[in-house]
This record gives C-alpha cells, structure tokens and sequence, in this order.
C-alpha cells in the first residue's frame, strides 16, 4: 500500500507563521503580556520597595525572575484563547480534513507561544536593564536561565491548550488562566516565603514556580544552585508530558 | 471493476451521538463526475454524513469508500484527494482574504501559492478586498473566500455543505456557476442543501435522507415517476421536487 508524504515541518512552519501574525495583529494581546509585568515592576520597585525588605540593595534584582515567570503566565490564557477560536470557528476542523501533519497546528501554536514569549521577556529585561537591574552572569548561566524560562513555557503551553481544545465557551477556554496567574504570586517572587503565615509559605515553597525563581535570582547572580532545582524541572518535564498526551487526546478526539 | 467509476460508495453507515441514534443504515453510491445533491430537514444528519466522508468523525458502524479509499483504513489517501467547505465558513478572520488563500496553498504544498490565491480571488470577486482583513468581510463574502479556499489544489471531489445558505441570490447563481464549472472539470461535487431547488437546477442525481436512512435516490426524472403523475382536475400541474419531497417524507400535506 502506498503511503502518503507527510510535511511536518513545512506544515508546522505555515502554522507558526500563521499564529505569529495572530499576535502580533492583536494589540491586547502584547500589552497583557509585556506591559502589564512592566507595570508590576515599575510598581513593587518604585513604590512598593522600599517597604519591601529582601536582603538585596537592588530590588529590582530580586524581583526580575519572578516579573518573567508572570509574564510568561499572562500569555497562557492566550494560548488557550487562540485555540478555543480555532475549534469554534471551524478552522481545526478545515486542516484536519486536509492532507497535512495532524499535531502541526498544536505545534504551531506551542511554538508561537514561545516565540512570543521570548520577545516579551526581552523587552522586560531591556526595562529591568534600565531601571538598574545588572547581572554578572555569564553566557552559559544566560543559556541555563533561558532554558528554564523555555521549559516553563512549554509546560503552561500545554496545560492552557487542554481547556482551550475542550471548552464549550470563551469563559471556559480562560478558566484555566487565572490558577495559573496566581502561581508566581504566591511564591517567592516578591517577598522571600519566611515572612508569610506557615500555611500559605508552606504551599509557596512546595510548588515549582519559587525553586524556579530561586534558580533563576542565583544563575543570574553566579550563586550556587541549590538542588531544588533538579526536583522542580522534573515536575516540570512531567507535568509538560502528561499535559501533551492529555491535549493531543483531546485534539484526537475531535475530529 | 464496473464499467461506472464511484465517488463515493456508502453501506450501512450507522452513528449515534451518545443516545441519540442520527444516521441508522445509509447507503449510496456517487458516481464519479456527476453532481450529486443530498436532501434532507435540519438535524437529518447531512452534516454528520459529511463529517464521516471527509474522515473528521468515525463512525460507529458500515463501510465509506472515497475516491477507492476506506475512510476508515486511509484516511490519510481521503484527505489528499477531497476538499471540504464545511456547513459554517471557516475563514481565519484575523488573516486577510490573500493571507488565507496562501496559508491553505501552502498547506497543500503547492507551488506558486501567491498566483494560486489571486487567480481564485478574481474567480470569486474577491480581488478588491483581497488584502482585507476577513473579519470585515460580510457573510457571503466570507462564503465566497471560504469555497474559494476549499478549491484551492487538485482535488477530485469536493463536499460542500449547504454551501448556498445565506447567500443572496446573485451569490447563490455565482456559487451554482462555479459548481457546474467544477462538473464540467470532472470533479465530483458531494452537496447538501436545504433548497430543493438548488438540487433541481443543479444536480445530477439527488438522495433524500430522512429519519436516518436514504429514502430515495434517483435522478431527478426518477423522483418525478414516483409521485403520482399529474392529474386533470382544473389545472395541470408538473410537481416539482418540493412536492416529491413532501409528499415522501409526509411531513406536510399541501
Ligand atoms: N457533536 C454532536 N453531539 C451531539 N449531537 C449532535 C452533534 N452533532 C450533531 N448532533 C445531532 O445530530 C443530528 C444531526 O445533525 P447534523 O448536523 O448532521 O444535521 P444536518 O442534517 O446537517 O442539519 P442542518 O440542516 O441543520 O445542518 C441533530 O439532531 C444534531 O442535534
Ligand atoms: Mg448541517
């Protein structure tokens, strides 16, 4: 039996470029992501920080790895945003009756989740950059930090398109949105966890965004890297697998 | 192999959303070429048999064969030879008209996508707005890219389901126009509609789906001998196919 070619990555790659122009074409969607962690940074450092006190002379220092983890987070209701439209609107519907790679447009849309993000996150450090923010770090921790930020990416990514693929409403596709933005809240972000009431610090240190934040203060600072990490980023790399294998089954099942 | 070449050739499809059973042993068969029309009220499960020959839902039991393809054993061999316009448009709306003749030309692996979009653009009097946004695109606009998008490549079938819903009527004649162009071609146009006189002007032969089954199929000759032939009272009156139809299906009494 002869078989038909499949074009994954030229197929993925019309997919990206497609969902890339999705964001770039929807103002609200860059200001959510960029600016809004702009404004929480001007904020906590300008006016909140002097009230704050972390140990560190710059503030600003402190508080950058946790400004990246809520932008990265602020862009995942967008992600389950934009595949919920692509149900609704009948277009996955299109591309599956179409002789092309089944996964490439749930790649594509992971993929411009992470485009995406890597350019908010570079704005954000330019402003941090600014603001006073220095980093002694050299390339090879750089590459740690964005291979940890990337991994992280992924994982929401993931997550936001099971609600997103499944929904019957908009509210429903965004619901997972707001658990998620409240993670890099209640973590060491801002405030180190030894200030806050033992049951909320107990939940702050045992979920994975504070040992990630944590990671990332000490890459970026040449300080040693406690062994937390190793933990959190294989909650991370299974969290990401499950969430893949729970999405593709949804997408599957549609259609 | 017979003499006549099939399309499409259904047996004892069967599917059932949960409990409710829609489609409960169809059969039929489409000749390749022709133009075949398929009938039926709303929620008769046209949509549903759609879905099943363009390989987007399974169904639970019965044989599809497309283009000599199971859909079940090959989807992937379906897919390369049909297209499909879907019963809603299915447009990127943030994309332009252009953007979106594009993205399915390469999709398709073409060469040339850009040559490909205008020409189809110009078909469907969509040059001027070509690089408008689809969002600002009014209905049968939408429509319009939406065909246009589905014809795009070398397919040798095309479903188009309920294409001419919310089209006016000068919308409706040019959507006719492109599929006879497309018989003439001999491609093989699989159509549901709501309007029998879609079916009259245009198809080659015509299925009435009702209460899961095919009740009839026949041409649209055939569907005329079945109803009693025109009686001599005061007037004489050729039935046409909406009479067939209710009075097949006895819904309503005139
Ligand atoms: N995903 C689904 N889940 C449950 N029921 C469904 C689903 N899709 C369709 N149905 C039901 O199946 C029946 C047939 O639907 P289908 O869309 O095939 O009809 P149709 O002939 O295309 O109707 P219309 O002319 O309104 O488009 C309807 O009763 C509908 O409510
Ligand atoms: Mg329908």
């Amino acid at each position: 039996m002869q078989t038909v070619k499949t074009y994954f990555f030229p197929d993925m790659g019309v997919m990206l470029g497609r969902s890339l122009r999705h964001v770039s074409r929807s103002l609200d969607t860059i200001i959510t992501v960029t600016i809004m962690p702009i404004a929480m940074m001007l904020l906590f450092v300008y006016v909140l920080g002097g009230a704050i006190h972390t140990g560190t002379d710059h503030y600003v220092d402190y508080l950058l790895p946790g400004i990246l983890l809520i932008a990265i987070a602020n862009s995942a209701g967008y992600v389950s945003y934009r595949l919920f439209t692509d149900v609704q609107r009948g277009i996955f519907e299109r591309f599956n009756s179409m002789p092309i790679a089944r996964s490439a447009a749930l790649w594509g849309h992971v993929l411009t989740s992470l485009v995406s993000n890597a350019m908010s996150l570079v704005v954000i450090i330019l402003v941090a950059l600014l603001m006073g923010f220095r980093s002694p770090a050299g390339v090879l921790n750089w590459l740690a930090i964005a291979g940890i930020l990337a991994l992280f990416t992924m994982m929401l990514t993931w997550i936001a398109a099971i609600p997103g693929l499944s929904a019957k409403t908009v509210d429903g596709a965004g619901v997972i949105a707001y658990p998620i933005h409240f993670l890099p809240l209640i973590s060491s972000a801002f405030v180190p966890t030894d200030t806050m009431p033992a049951a909320v610090r107990a939940f702050a240190e045992h979920q994975p965004v504070t040992p990630i934040v944590e990671t990332i203060r000490a890459l970026m600072f040449n300080q040693p890297v406690g062994k937390e990490i190793w933990v959190a980023m294989a909650w991370c790399v299974a969290i990401t697998i499950w969430a893949y294998i729970f999405a593709m089954r949804v997408y599957n099942k549609r259609g | 192999m017979s003499q006549v070449k099939m399309a499409i050739s259904v047996k004892g499809l069967t599917k059932s959303y949960k409990k409710l059973p829609v489609l409960t042993g169809v059969d039929f068969e489409v000749r390749a070429g022709s133009i075949f029309a398929l009938l039926g009220t709303n929620g008769a499960g046209k949509t549903t048999i759609v879905k099943i020959l363009s390989t987007l839902l399974k169904p639970d039991s019965g044989t599809a064969i497309v283009n000599g393809f199971n859909v079940a054993l090959q989807p992937a061999h379906v897919r390369e030879s049909i297209s499909l316009t879907g019963q809603f448009a299915a447009v990127d709306e943030i994309l332009t008209g252009r953007e979106n003749m594009i993205m399915i030309a390469r999709l398709r692996h073409l060469q040339e996508p850009g040559l490909i979009a205008d020409d189809l653009l110009e078909r469907f009097g969509l040059k001027e707005a070509a690089n408008r946004r689809a969002s600002t695109y009014s209905g049968g606009m939408r429509r319009r890219l939406d065909i246009a998008m589905s014809l795009v490549g070398h397919s040798r079938l095309v479903f188009l389901d309920e294409p001419t819903t919310g089209l006016d009527p000068e919308g409706r004649i040019e959507v006719w126009n492109v599929i006879r162009e497309l018989a003439d071609s001999g491609i093989t146009v699989f159509l549901t509609t709501q309007y029998l006189d879609e079916a009259e002007q245009l198809a080659d032969s015509i299925a009435i789906l009702h209460q899961g089954k095919i009740i009839t199929t026949g041409t649209l000759a055939e569907l005329k001998a079945l109803f009693p032939p025109a009686q001599v009272e005061y007037i004489e009156k050729q039935p046409s196919l909406e009479d067939i139809f209710l009075a097949i299906t006895g819904t309503k009494t005139m």
